[in-house]
């Protein structure tokens, strides 16, 4: 996974709550069996009309915000299926920031493990940055992770919260697998003591 | 000297899982029961290949394809290519890392959260996982179930653990009697419209009192299903005699003297007094109608002797505004009553509705009915077993006589990745928990409900209060 330390960016403000994976990758185009190449659906019911032609109405299609990096979202962004397509979506496209008053836990969770930041903010201070974004007074954020704060430049600063483990692995592009394959005494120590009841093993012969 | 603290069944899971906890870091979590399907796994075993990691556990992971399997007849050939190849690539995953999978043609095949109980591998007690939103399902056994991204299916493939921050505590507390016609169903979807769609976010739900435990395990499988509708990581309900009867006799559950010991252990899983929940909510289930929702979101739902609400009552800008959007999508109108809503397909099935138990309720409605003219209504059975036991009791002729379609098992319409979708502007009754835009097909338009409603919606042509009908004629 990538390290993530600083970015900066353009702002893509997406004034809807409740955005849910669906919406962020719809289910056809689930099928895939590769980790890349999702950026091109990202939000595509709502990017393009029914015959694939780009709605000029959103967001992501306004010349204002094209090439943006960093999505502003409203409350609950990321709720819905557990499909980490959205997550590789978005940093496909080219997102490694999304800021929301709150995400679901799944997608959160998620986002963490493919070096992009969500990064949870008041409501106002959300607010704030909807309506600056659509004024055109804040048009890039530089996010610090190292100091957990976000600058417009232009009078908007923020300091958010991330917890320390998730930032630590962050901030150092960790595999967390090769962490706990570390723990291997303690997990086989741990099998050892299984009830017999939750040994119920299936076998491919079973 | 024992620790004494009272704790809440979710904390008796929980410790009982914790390898390891230091101080700052999640707990590293000891996971007994893997289950994988098709869509969300490929790129966790291609993360086993390219890092030379096999899988520690392959006896405690089951494998199954549900999410786009077609649903017609299972002779013919899977017509849709990427489809097929993301089946062939399963196929190919469990061959070569040992895992049972039970196939396209497999007589146990189903929606992986119908066959986990049905084969007795959702035991009580246990830690639960699948790459998939909806394993809260398996928490109706008193077990810790909760859904995972791909990269945690790969760490759990590899270590058979997971690191976790603990979750916060929910109790819902549901007192008090259903009404005749009102379901599991109607208690989640009210739980969910209270509460809203990230009122349990960050927590585990457990949900008490005599409306839970008077449930069947198919009724409370249907409850702890839909917490993460409201934004839930898992819902759980302690096991009692209800949910033995249910597991003793499954294949993988314990045998003879080993269940006698382990329901013992079983009968510790329960909050103990004095626990203390973060959050708590109660309900009336005397005070439960019927449910439908008229939007695009679960908590976007009211009793179906109510009107479609109008946006502009509602507290927050926030709300108006997604409200706005949702009755446009919808093409609702509001003050519009629920039973004037007329509906184009019927969808029974999804790992929310499609047990047997559902299938009964809705037959018993659809029994010397018919559809209405112009709907297109299936039934879904959620597994093989399920659509043979069905078959056994008849069913599947009730519904073929009605005019309903009588379906292979899988995930069909509930997230239509497969070829069962709603066209543009078609308006569905649907037994499964999600109404997002496009969920069941782009432009597609549904509302939420349970079996009963779904099968009276598809008689009437509209929705109507099943509470008005008498059922034992």
């Amino acid at each position: 996974m990538e390290a993530f330390t600083k970015h900066s960016g353009k702002v893509v403000p997406l004034d809807r709550a409740n955005v849910d994976t669906d919406q962020i990758i719809p289910k056809q185009f689930l099928k895939r069996v590769e980790r890349t190449g999702f950026g091109q659906f990202l939000f595509y019911n709502w990017r393009y009309d029914t015959e694939g032609n780009p709605n000029p109405d959103f967001e992501l299609n306004q010349e204002a915000y094209r090439d943006g990096s960093i999505l502003l979202a409203r409350t609950n962004f990321g709720c819905g299926s557990s499909r980490e397509h959205a997550p590789w979506a978005l940093l496909d496209y080219g997102f490694r920031v999304v800021i929301a008053p709150t995400f679901a836990d799944i997608f959160y969770n998620n986002c963490f493990k493919n070096g992009i930041l969500p990064i949870r903010l008041p409501e106002a201070k959300v607010d704030t940055l909807f309506r600056r974004v659509k004024d055109g007074v804040t048009q890039t954020l530089s996010v610090d992770l190292e100091n957990n704060r976000i600058d417009d430049q232009n009078d908007f600063t923020a300091e958010f919260e991330v917890e320390p483990y998730r930032r630590y692995c962050l901030l150092n592009g960790l595999d967390d697998i090769a962490i706990t394959l570390q723990k291997d005494d303690l997990i086989r120590k741990y099998e050892e003591r299984l009830p017999d009841y939750y040994r119920t093993t299936v076998t491919q012969n079973s | 000297m024992r620790d004494v603290k009272p704790r809440t069944l979710f904390e008796k899971v929980w410790d009982r899982h914790v390898i390891e906890q230091e101080e700052g870091k999640p707990a590293i979590l000891y996971i007994d029961l893997h289950l994988v399907h098709e869509v969300t796994s490929p790129q966790a075993f291609e993360g086993l290949r390219l890092n030379g990691r096999k899988v520690r556990r392959p006896d405690l992971t089951v494998a199954t394809v549900d999410h786009n399997v077609p649903t017609v007849n299972r002779s013919l050939p899977v017509t849709d290519g990427t489809s097929a190849k993301q089946m062939e690539t399963l196929t190919k995953n469990c061959r070569d890392f040992g895992i049972k999978l039970y196939d396209f043609h497999d007589p146990g095949q189903g929606i992986v959260h119908v066959i986990g109980p049905e084969l007795g591998v959702t035991l009580p007690g246990k830690t639960i996982v699948c790459g998939d939103s909806h394993t809260s399902t398996h928490g109706a056994f008193g077990a810790l179930a909760f859904g995972i991204g791909t990269s945690e299916v790969e760490h759990v493939l590899a270590t058979q653990c997971l690191q976790q921050l603990k979750p916060k505590t929910m109790e819902v507390h549901v007192k008090g009697k259903l009404s005749p016609g009102v379901t599991a169903k109607d208690i989640i979807l009210a739980v969910i419209a209270k509460i809203g769609t990230d009122g349990a976010t960050g927590t585990v739900i457990e949900y008490t009192g005599e409306a839970i435990r008077n449930l069947s395990m198919e009724e409370r499988m249907t409850i702890c299903n839909m917490s993460i509708e409201a934004g839930a990581r898992a819902g759980m309900i302690a096991p009692d005699e209800t949910t033995f009867r249910y597991l003793e006799g499954r294949p993988h559950a314990p045998k003879g003297e080993a269940f006698e010991q382990a329901k013992q252990e079983w009968l510790q899983l329960r909050t103990d007094e004095g626990a203390v929940y973060d959050k708590r909510v109660e309900l009336d289930a005397s005070e439960i109608a019927p449910q439908v929702t008229w939007g695009t979101s679960p908590g976007m739902g009211t009793a179906v002797d109510q009107q479609v609400p109008d946006p502009e009552s509602l507290p927050t800008e926030t709300e108006r505004k997604s409200a706005r959007r949702a009755l446009e999508y919808m093409d609702l109108t509001p003050g519009t009553p629920m039973t004037e809503i007329k509906v184009d397909r019927v969808f029974i099935g999804s790992c929310t509705n499609s047990r047997l138990e559902d299938l009964r309720a809705a037959a018993c409605v659809v029994k010397n009915r018919k559809v209405a003219p112009g709907v297109q209504a299936m039934v879904v059975p959620g597994s093989q077993q399920v659509k043979r036991q069905a078959e056994s009791e008849g069913l599947d002729q009730i519904f073929l006589d009605a005019g309903f379609e009588w379906r292979e098992s899988g995930c069909s319409m509930c997230l239509a990745m497969n070829d069962d979708t709603l066209n543009v502007g078609e308006r569905c009754a649907s037994t499964s928990n999600r109404n997002f835009e496009g969920r069941q097909g782009r432009g597609g338009r549904t509302h939420l409900v349970s079996p009963m409603m779904a099968a009276a919606a598809a008689i009437e042509g509209h929705f109507v209060d099943i509470r008005k009908w008498n059922l034992d004629d």
